[in-house]
């Protein structure tokens, strides 16, 4: 799967958890712009390990601040599956 | 999930400087909402002191007789006769204090003896006593799961299990509480050959409610895990012979470790971990939390042991406290309160409270009333509720816990919960 593959999955995945629309750009970040507490983070990355098959431990998930390290991490991680 | 809203040893008030920026200022938000609490309250939530403890189940606070129903003290060993005796003994013979670790100069005959009375307890080959129960959860997590292995635990954990996690190098895999498919997606995704630790907790002590550690336990097993089980909350009530629910659910020789505090059902302060495994005891050696700490003092180890021996005959008190916990569970309910469980699961009974405002004005009315039950908030709460957790002891009579729901009931037409 290539990375605009999986990018366009978790746009999919995410506009649920995007409770006021904010427009979804590589930068925008999971804490300040779209204010996902600690449950909705549990939520959306249980549904993206389910969507791709794959772990993202928590020590992976403190190195994702932003909507384009979500995409690369993911990306990586599938391909490494 | 840590513990609730009382933080007494948080200061008490801010002092001038509030525009300068130092290490502190990322607090200000949470001094921001305590003060906010507390200018709308009268009684100060966060620093209740007892002048008096009168019993296991009543105290003088604030200059009031006060039912505690959130003490988790819950098989009243507190002013056991034979517990407060070998303290005193203990502490004629031994002293204050071993003033040294566990492996140099602070193992005590007491401390062997404790650790016998464990793995009698426990039909269980190795004990080991530690300071407190949060260190029995931070020494063994972190140092059982190192790099490269992997801790699958339940999102609801006590603070003592994340803290094990975060202390260690291992991948940390969260899932759903009490979601048994969601933990088996985690544990069959782990690469081939990686360690593998499941955490979980008999009772978890938010809700009151107990993990299905039948199918759990057996999932675990399936991936070829280590299962960690913390029971703090249910040792000495659940299970026929208070084993916890591990007893209860039949799966206790297929857990790991059984980790447990003796700051509830036992009486007194103090931690544990139990196991079969044959090289359990070179924890001893390499488990920092155990070795860079002081021993408890010889009175602790001696109340500790004579409780947990005294705990292995309670089943008629096991069965008063089901008693309580049932009566008690379906009072608030004919009352109209929204309970954390449908049914009593445990002796923790959790009320939810419409917002965290409201959740307060409730906990003052029960304290001038004369009840205390514990406060608890968000983050520390699942899915930002907040709740005022009942924790029920076998000391309550009958009569008490009609009191305790009169004194609910009065309170929560005075605040208009109810
Ligand atoms: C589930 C759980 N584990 C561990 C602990 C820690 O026990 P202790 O009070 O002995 O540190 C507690 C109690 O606070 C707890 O609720």
């Amino acid at each position: 799967m290539d990375r605009a593959e999986v990018d366009a999955k978790i746009r999919n995945l995410i506009e649920p958890f995007n409770k006021k629309g904010v427009e979804i750009k590589e930068e925008t970040t999971f804490q300040n712009d779209l204010e996902f507490d600690s449950l909705t983070v549990m939520d959306f990355v249980a549904e993206i390990e389910d969507e791709f098959d794959i772990i993202i431990s928590m020590n992976q998930q403190a190195e994702i601040e932003n909507y384009g390290q979500l995409v690369d991490a993911v990306h990586k991680l599938q391909a490494d599956a | 999930m840590s513990e609730g809203i009382s933080q007494p040893d948080q200061p008490q008030e801010l002092e001038g400087h509030a525009g300068d920026k130092d290490l502190f200022s990322k607090f200000d938000d949470i001094i921001a909402l305590r003060e906010g609490l507390l200018a709308q309250g009268r009684e100060d939530p966060f620093s209740l002191v007892m002048e008096k403890v009168l019993s296991p189940t009543r105290a003088i606070c604030n200059g009031r007789e006060t039912i505690l129903l959130g003490t988790y003290n819950y098989m009243g060993m507190t002013f056991d006769p034979d517990v407060v005796e070998a303290g005193k003994q203990a502490l004629a013979d031994f002293g204050t204090g071993t003033t040294g670790s566990r492996v140099l100069n602070g193992t005590y005959q007491g401390h062997k003896e404790c650790e016998e009375a464990l793995r009698d307890f426990y039909q269980m080959d190795h004990a080991m006593v530690f300071s407190t129960g949060y260190q029995a959860n931070l020494g063994i997590i972190s140092t059982i799961a190192g790099k490269g292995d992997y801790i699958v635990l339940d999102i609801d954990s006590h603070a003592s299990i994340w803290d094990g996690c975060a202390m260690g190098n291992a991948e940390v895999v969260p899932f759903k509480h009490n979601d048994v498919e969601a933990m088996e997606k985690r544990l069959k995704r782990i690469p081939e050959g990686a360690g593998k630790l499941v955490v979980l907790e008999g009772v978890y002590s938010m809700l009151g409610d107990i993990a299905p550690l039948k199918e759990m336990v057996a999932v675990a097993k399936k991936y070829g895990a280590m299962v960690l089980v913390d029971e703090a909350h249910s040792m000495g009530f659940i299970g026929e012979n208070g084993r916890g629910v591990v007893e209860d659910a039949d799966v206790i020789d297929d857990v790991d470790f059984i980790i447990g505090t003796f700051s509830k059902s036992v009486g007194t302060v103090g931690g544990f971990c139990v196991s079969n495994h044959p090289k359990f005891e070179i924890m001893r050696l390499v488990c920092r939390p155990y070795v860079f700490t002081a021993s408890l003092p010889p009175s602790v180890v001696a109340t500790a042991a004579t409780s947990i021996r005294k705990l292995m005959h309670g089943s008629n008190k096991r069965a008063h406290l089901w008693e309580n916990s049932k009566n008690l569970h379906a009072g608030l309910r004919k009352l109209g309160f929204q309970l954390g469980t449908d049914e009593p699961q445990s002796a923790i009974i959790a009320v939810i409270m419409p917002d965290l405002e409201k959740g307060a004005h409730m906990w003052e009315a029960l304290i001038r009333n004369g009840l205390y039950v514990n406060l608890a908030r968000p983050p520390a709460t699942p899915a930002n509720m907040t709740l005022l957790r009942c924790s029920l002891c076998a000391e309550h009579s009958e009569e008490e816990v009609g009191q305790i729901l009169e004194i609910f009931e009065k309170s929560g037409k005075q605040t208009g919960i109810i």
